[in-house]
């Protein structure tokens, strides 16, 4: 049913997002127990996560600033005044049968962020309509291995807090939502907010989405709106959007059903049928009985604390990509490859560029083979064993003429491989400088052997000079091929 | 010397003084509880063993010269609605029967912490629901002045017990008049503290907003006492409020000469027993004499209290008593049990569903399943704006009221029930009139500002007659204050049920 990109859709996609992200804290929301993930189930709990009767929850300033970062970093509007609801429904790993969570006031609103494509294929700015706060629930584990069907319950999770961010439908294609995606977690990674590892489940999207179609008359039809869950990475947000497009265009030349006519509908995303299916009509419909928590104080925010947020902020990744292109003369794509990759590899980049002195060359290497190199051994760069000054050591000596590029390449290749210095490499692999007298001499040699090239040089055909390099290597491989090749010709014009 | 004749500020010294051990002390109480408790059941769990291993320690204390708690020797009896790290807790309730928490609340830590005897829980209303102990799931508590009445509720448990001399202090809660109204219908003293004022941490919660923890006593000056160890700054609960607490104790010999005390018409309604009538007029005619003045006074949306509370209370509790689902800890149905229960063939939606359904409708008694359903039902789409919202609304104009009445005068009087204690079962089929006992109390609680109980009298019958002060925002030296100065000019408050003596 997935149509093919290149033929364009006969109707606009429209999309909003809603993104659940949890936050960086070093405790939960409510309590003082761990956030940690991975521990062991049910470890990281206390009376307050239990639920125990008579426990209290005492709001963590430091998770609410750090979702005031975001919403900040989100051009959102901050209350001055907020406060915390009760989300009331039954599910074992909710163990006080409700959420905290924000109702009618939340802690920030009317925010953007726009991602633009470096390609120049679109520009997309989308508004937010909220951001707030809740506390998340536990896990459910399914344990059909026991063969008993028994459902295990993991609390670690419960508590920890999470910010809700609502966007409005301002997405015009699942390519575009994709982007969008990858924006904000590039943001809310730099910010230090989140580490949005959809793995661990620290951040999760649901999507709405329905059509707009014109029709023959001018009128536009629109679809009903679908809700779209259970999507575990920005891939599969992507190729579900693009199959439920398709999904209701169909629906809607088959059946004509048009937004309002039917309630709103959910749906599951199936990652390796590659479908939405409908859910069941119960997990759609509730009623949260949502009403101020009783046990919490409402929350009033000065503008002295924003401003203390605010200035903690750093730069976010827009700034960062424009100073990055200027600061050390690189285009706007290069700044978009190196920002999107994060913070840490920012740094990396600005600290082999200054001592190298140049940002193209350095830009090329992070690029071409810093990056592939991660990539291929599935590593971050704190813990890539090549240094920033390691690197533009090798750099310095590719610029200097020591060797030329593809042999620095072998260079960098057995560092990664034996964990050397460049200069040891450089040293055990016989690489030295070759000098003036010593090529002076290797080329004359050369020549003797080769009248055939050098009667080419003669005639005018300097490319001929070529021939000479591969021969030059196998005598020392040191030789920078460049030299070989000028001093051979200025050799034979001089005969 | 009987220590159970013994006021809590007199066993304190004695003990400190080494003229009665805490041993001896306690023993004395426990042994009443023997005697006694079978007729009147206002303990749930009694701790015999864990209370004297406590006196002993404290004994072995005092003699080897080491400091001592405030309340050290003190025998204290707790509702069963708080916390206690290695006594069950069990809100009176099916749902709970057994249940152990591994924490103790703020107040018992304190208690604790004091060096007083923890001597056993107390019973109360199912989760604090009610005005009369009746909806206890371990049988209701009898009123020691006649065991076929009902010694109020919710921490009828902790009246009875005081009534009765089984400790010379209890600890209750209040959250539309839970500890004023046993006071009263038990003839002995309760204070409920300003909301904020004593941590509702470890307090299993009925209606967070309203809930407050307080002593029961037999005087004012030994609720003093035991205020000043339980009130104070929680920083885990987060409505607990910063204020300094003052020494109550050493702030009750001030003559009460120019204070102003207000009464309201409206509690002088059809609906008040003319014999309570009679002790409320006798209170205030002490009071002018003690000095004070009176001041008529109105709470123009007091009458709204009742309806205010039964839709607010309800709400929270439909919330706070949703982790009661049979999931991690409490009642939880036994499948192959279920059968023989019989659901009439209900069908459930998934087996989740059933056992939630199941667990709590085994768990919870009448009274609660109804004010979950109240809850419920106002909070639901469609009906919050009209029931809950408004209710809240409402609260608002009764908390103005308050305060624009406390500009014209210190405290108001009046009675704490229309009625004194009545006859169990009398009103079990009429859960509106049982609403009613919480008439004259239910808006100290909506205003979030202090009461304090005492007796004021006894009917022809024998019956006790209750006194009530209410007073602004941290008030509680001139509420303790006032009423201690009324039981110096009275002696309602020294009177001890004959049958049980
Ligand atoms: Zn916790």
């Amino acid at each position: 049913m997935t149509k093919p990109a290149a033929t364009p859709e006969p109707y606009t996609t429209v999309i909003g997002l809603e993104v659940h992200v949890q936050l960086q804290t070093n405790t939960k929301l409510f309590c003082g127990c761990s956030t940690k993930f991975g521990a062991p189930p049910n470890t990281q709990v206390c009376p307050v996560c239990l639920g125990l009767p008579g426990s209290l929850p005492v709001m963590n300033r430091a998770a609410f600033q750090l979702a005031m970062k975001a919403a900040l970093a989100l051009e959102c509007r901050i209350a001055p005044f907020t406060k915390w609801d009760r989300k009331n429904y039954f599910y074992p790993d909710l163990p006080k049968g409700y959420q905290i969570s924000q109702f009618d006031l939340p802690f920030s609103s009317d925010g953007w962020l726009e991602v633009v494509d470096p390609k120049g294929a679109f520009a997309r700015k989308v508004g937010i309509i909220r951001v707030h706060l809740e506390e998340d629930a536990g896990k459910s584990m399914h344990d059909e291995a026991a063969g008993t069907a028994d459902t295990r319950i993991d609390l670690n999770r419960a508590g920890t807090p999470l910010c809700e961010i609502v966007t409005q439908p301002d997405l015009r294609s699942p390519q575009e939502a994709r982007a969008w995606l990858n924006e904000l977690k590039l943001l809310l990674v730099y910010l230090g907010v989140s580490d949005c590892n959809m793995q661990e489940g620290s951040l999760r999207v649901d999507a709405n989405v329905n059509l707009h179609i014109p029709c023959p008359d001018g009128s536009v039809a629109k679809t009903p709106i679908v809700e779209i869950k259970n999507m575990n990475s920005f891939r599969s947000v992507e190729r579900a959007l693009i199959y439920e497009a398709a999904r209701q265009y169909d629906e809607w030349q088959a059946t004509g059903a048009e937004l309002g006519t039917t309630p709103k509908q959910t749906r599951g995303w199936d990652d390796p049928a590659g479908v939405t299916r409908a859910q069941r009509h119960k997990e759609e419909s509730s009623d949260y009985r949502y009403f101020p928590d009783p046990d919490l104080v409402p929350v009033t925010v000065s503008e002295a604390e924003i401003a203390a947020v605010r200035a903690s902020m750093g730069a976010p990744p827009t700034v960062l990509r424009t100073t990055l292109a200027e600061r050390w003369k690189i285009s706007a794509y290069d700044a978009d490859v190196l920002v999107n990759q994060g913070r840490e590899i920012v740094a990396y980049f600005e600290e082999v560029a200054t001592r190298v002195g140049e940002g193209k060359v350095a830009s090329n290497w992070l690029q071409q083979d810093v990056l592939r190199t991660l990539n291929e051994r599935g590593e971050a760069i704190a813990a890539f064993p090549i240094r920033p000054d390691a690197l533009a050591d090798l750099i310095g000596r590719v610029q200097q003429g020591d060797f030329d590029t593809s042999r620095g390449r072998e260079i960098f290749a057995e560092v990664l491989a034996s964990g050397r210095s460049v200069a040891d490499v450089v040293a055990s692999l016989g690489i030295a400088a070759v000098g003036d007298d010593e090529l002076i001499a290797l080329c004359r040699e050369l020549i003797t052997a080769n009248p055939k090239i050098v009667a080419d040089v003669q005639g005018g055909k300097e490319q001929a000079a070529a021939g000479l390099i591969g021969q030059a290597k196998k005598k020392n491989p040191n030789v920078n091929p460049a030299k070989v090749r000028q001093t051979c010709i200025d050799l034979i014009k001089a005969m | 010397m009987q220590p159970a004749e013994l006021s809590a500020v007199d066993l304190v010294a004695a003990i400190r003084q080494g003229d009665l051990t805490a041993v001896q002390c306690t023993e004395a109480f426990l042994e009443r509880v023997a005697r006694l408790d079978g007729s009147i059941n206002a303990f749930l769990k009694v701790d015999r063993e864990g209370a004297l291993a406590t006196a002993a320690a404290i004994d072995a204390r005092r003699k080897a010269g080491k400091p001592l708690g405030a309340l050290a020797g003190l025998p204290v009896a707790v509702k069963d609605a708080l916390c206690t790290r290695d006594l069950p807790t069990t809100c009176a309730s099916k749902m709970l029967a057994g249940f152990r928490p591994p924490y103790d609340a703020d107040t018992v830590a304190r208690l604790r912490a004091a060096d007083a005897v923890i001597v056993g829980k107390t019973n109360m209303d199912e989760f604090a629901m009610g005005g009369s102990n009746e909806n206890s799931a371990f049988g209701p508590v009898k009123n020691p002045w006649d065991l076929a009445r009902a010694p109020g509720g919710s921490s009828g448990g902790s009246a009875a017990c005081v009534a009765a001399d089984m400790a010379p202090v209890a600890i209750g809660s209040d959250t539309g008049g839970s500890i004023r109204q046993p006071a009263g219908l038990c003839g002995i003293t309760g204070l409920k503290p300003t909301y904020g004022r004593v941590s509702r941490r470890g307090l299993v919660a009925f209606a967070s907003s309203l809930d407050q923890i307080g002593p029961m006593a037999r005087s004012a000056a030994d609720c003093a006492l035991v205020l000043e160890t339980i009130a104070g700054h929680d920083p885990l609960d987060s409505t607990s409020l910063a204020a300094d607490v003052p020494r109550y104790t050493e702030l009750l010999e001030q003559p009460l000469t120019g204070l102003r005390i207000g009464r309201v018409a409206d509690h002088y309604a059809a609906g008040l027993d003319p014999e309570v009538k009679r002790g409320v007029d006798e209170a205030f005619a002490v009071f002018e004499a003690a000095g004070a003045t009176i001041h008529e006074v109105e709470l123009p949306h007091a009458k709204y209290g009742v309806p205010t509370y039964y839709l607010i209370a309800p709400c929270e509790a439909s919330s706070n008593l949703a982790r009661f689902d049979g999931a991690h800890y409490g009642h939880r149905s036994n499948p192959e049990g279920s059968h023989r229960a019989g659901s009439g063939g209900q069908a459930f939606e998934s087996p989740l569903v059933e056992m939630y359904c199941r667990s709590r409708g085994e768990g919870f008694g009448p009274e609660v399943k109804r004010r979950i359903m109240l809850g419920t039902y106002a909070l639901s789409a469609g009906y919050y704006d009209a029931y809950y919202a408004k209710a809240l609304k409402v609260r608002r104009l009764i908390r103005q009221d308050y305060l624009d009445a406390f500009e014209r005068v210190d405290l108001i009087g009046g009675p704490v029930s229309a009625t004194p204690a009545f006859k169990l079962g009398e009103k079990t089929g009429d859960p509106l009139a049982m609403y009613l006992v919480d008439l004259y109390t239910v808006a100290t609680n909506l205003a979030g500002v202090g009461g304090i109980s005492f007796p004021c009298g006894f009917t022809r019958g024998g019956l006790p007659v209750g006194f009530q002060l209410q007073g602004p925002a941290l008030a509680e030296p001139l509420l303790l204050r006032a009423a201690d100065r009324f039981q110096r000019l009275t002696d309602w408050h020294l009177r001890r049920p004959k049958q049980i003596a």
